[in-house]
């Protein structure tokens, strides 16, 4: 018996090597096991945390799978309507510019019926950071067709394939705003592997240190999977969104310094 | 010190703003209350009390702006008139629920569609029902001059803040544009960030270490949760009803009729009184200054001392359904309306009164 290690003699100090932000509450994520959103969630309030910045941010939540983001981040937050959030982001930072403030937005919230909001933001140079996931399909209301689902691509309300010629083509919402002044940082990155989740948090560091420099709007984009959505393992839906989403999607800084990068 | 100065209603409800200490407003143009935006930008008051003024891209994210600001605790508006208004519903659904204080303009015209950019009252049911979905109340103020226009300013952010709900101003065509002297308050400081956390334990102005985190949210994904927030919703608006309702009357002492009008349209019913009486009729006017909460006991309290009731409204009639509920059907009730834009002239309502209500 002597020989079974005890929870208690694995949890010592010296062999902790890794915990849990205390920015993340203790409650359970909604989200489905496999998702990208829970390992955005965990990078972003590293960030902030690392930034010591709990006191002094607040997030506003879209309508989508993350709607329910505040049950999860320990900080001050705010529910906006669907699309709405990069507006009430402006008045935060407007009215509180001392203040670090970011919205997180899926792409059907941020491509679709906010357009406009997003825009607007961008070519203000608002001094936020909107981070934007997209896994190209509406997640949370059951797998519709998204402004950045892919030609050919199904999804409940293209069954057969989003047929471009009726349906449009996917909307490159960032690269489409990084062609606006007021937009000072903007990049694309992924989590699906170790290495994506190291340097899409250090993307989200950058965005934030330039808004602390109030550098204008800083724009990162996490190309995620909607396992669930897309009616596959997470497993498989990460090897299809390799082969699928990143050459539409290329992973990579599209901005830097307010400079188109190529 | 009190100011005295010559304006017109827009003007005066911008100018109130700023000295009741407004942090931030939210816009986008339209005929007739482009002058609030218009005076706020030429007065600059970022330079001065720190206000903050920005024309928006739609009235949905001005709208969602001052859900943002007003999730902060700060003072916040916004304005517009009946098409641009129409678009704002969804945001001030979500600022009842998430029981937010904030300001909100709409100076009428005539609709339905792009109707007409000349003055109307046919944003009543809209403005006093609800307007968007979900059950909720918007506390109305109607102001019927330029002085209220300004007065409604002050006391529009102290309602909004003593009952975390929104406050409209529902003025018209009329009262924006009509120049008249007004008195204008002192300024107001704004808020500090300490004033703010104490006044508004709730917002959301960064989690500091000695609380939990503040969530601004009109969600609930539990029913039972949603259905006691709701009914919390319902008793506030009954405390308001007890609490704010407000009222005007004009000749009633005496009075065997009655016409019942707000804003604009109780300006014109007042001279038609004064024609009334030159001719013997004794008749009076009470004026509903909030809309909601509606003036429903003092006109109960009219049933059995007169004979009929004329509502006077730049409407096909839309005020006469809550005065026929607060007078429980026992008195006649009618309706004189122009409408589409078209403003009644005194001379019209003492005809209506005499056909519908004396003759009828
Ligand atoms: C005004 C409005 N229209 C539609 C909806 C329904 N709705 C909720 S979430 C959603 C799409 C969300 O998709 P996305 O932004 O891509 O986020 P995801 O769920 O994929 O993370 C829609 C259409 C809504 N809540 N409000
Ligand atoms: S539906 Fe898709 S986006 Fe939503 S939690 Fe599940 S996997 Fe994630």
């Amino acid at each position: 018996m002597s020989d079974i290690v005890t929870k208690e003699q694995i949890r010592r100090p010296e062999n902790l090597v890794y915990s849990k932000t205390k920015l993340l509450t203790d409650k359970a994520l909604s989200y489905c096991p496999g998702c990208g959103h829970g390992t955005a969630h965990r990078i972003l309030m590293e960030v902030i945390e690392e930034l010591n910045a709990q006191e002094i941010t607040i997030g506003i939540a879209p309508v989508g799978c993350s709607v329910l983001a505040y049950e999860f981040m320990n900080i001050d937050m705010q529910q906006a309507a669907h699309g709405r959030a990069p507006a009430l982001a402006t008045a935060v930072k407007r009215l509180m510019p001392e203040k670090i403030v970011f919205t997180y937005q899926g792409d059907g919230d941020l491509a679709a019926i906010g357009t406009a909001e997003t825009i607007h933001a961008c070519n203000r140079g608002e001094n936020i950071t909107i981070i934007f996931i997209n896994n190209g399909i509406y997640g949370m209301t059951g797998g519709q067709m998204a402004p950045t689902t892919l030609p050919n691509m199904k999804a409940s309300t293209c069954p057969y394939g989003r047929d471009v010629t009726t349906m449009g083509n996917p909307l490159r919402m960032t690269e489409l705003v990084a062609q606006l002044p007021g937009v000072h940082f903007v990049t694309r990155q992924a989590v699906h592997t170790p290495s994506a989740v190291r340097k899409a948090k250090k993307a989200l560091r950058k965005a934030f240190d330039l808004q602390k420099e109030n550098k204008g709007l800083t724009f990162v984009e996490i190309v995620s999977n909607c396992n669930s959505g897309w009616k596959m393992t997470p497993v498989q839906s990460n090897k299809w969104m390799e082969e699928n989403m990143f050459p539409f999607y290329p992973l990579g800084d599209i901005k830097v310094d307010g400079q188109l990068v190529k | 010190m009190k100011e005295l100065k010559l304006m017109k209603g827009n003007e005066a409800v911008a100018e109130a703003a700023i000295r009741a200490g407004c942090d931030g407003y939210f816009g986008y143009p339209i005929t007739p209350q482009s002058e609030i935006m218009e005076y706020l930008m030429y007065q600059d008051p970022q330079k001065t009390t720190g206000m903050v003024v920005l024309q928006a891209e739609s009235e949905v994210a001005a709208i969602n702006m001052v859900y943002g600001g007003a999730s902060c605790g700060k003072k916040v508006m916004t304005s517009s008139s009946s098409p641009g208004i129409s678009l704002k519903q969804e945001g001030i659904s979500y600022i009842a629920g998430a029981e937010l204080p904030c300001l909100i303009v709409n100076i009428v015209r005539g609709g339905p569609g792009l109707g007409t950019i000349q003055p109307s009252q046919s944003d009543y049911f809209q403005s006093t029902k609800g307007g968007g979905h979900g059950d909720y109340r918007l506390i109305v103020l109607a102001p019927s001059s330029v002085q209220e226009m300004a007065d409604f300013a002050g006391l529009g952010f102290d309602l909004a803040f003593k009952y975390r709900n929104p406050v409209l101003i529902l003025g018209d065509g009329v009262i924006g544009q009509m120049m008249e002297k007004v008195e204008l308050d002192e300024f107001k400081p704004r808020w500090t960030e300490e004033e703010i956390r104490r006044n508004t334990p709730w917002s959301t102005m960064g989690k500091l270490n000695n609380r939990e985190r503040n969530i601004i949210t009109s969600l609930d994904l539990d029913s039972h949760k949603q259905e006691k927030h709701v009914a919390h919703l319902r008793d506030k608006y009954l405390e308001i009803e007890k609490n704010e309702v407000r009222y005007e009357e004009f000749q009633c002492e005496d009075a065997e009729y009655l016409i019942v009008a707000y804003g604009s349209s109780a300006r014109i019913s007042q001279k038609a009184v004064e024609l009334a009486r030159a001719k013997g009729i004794k008749v009076g006017l009470l004026r509903p200054i909030t809309l909601f909460p509606f003036p429903k006991k003092p006109l109960l309290n009219y049933v059995g001392k007169i004979k009929g009731i004329l509502t006077v409204e730049m409407s096909l009639g839309q005020m006469i359904e809550d005065v026929k509920l607060a007078v429980e059907c026992k008195v006649k009730v009618e309706h004189f309306g122009r409408f589409g834009g078209i403003i009644p002239t005194p001379d019209e309502v003492v005809v209506a009164l005499e056909k519908q209500i004396i003759g009828g």
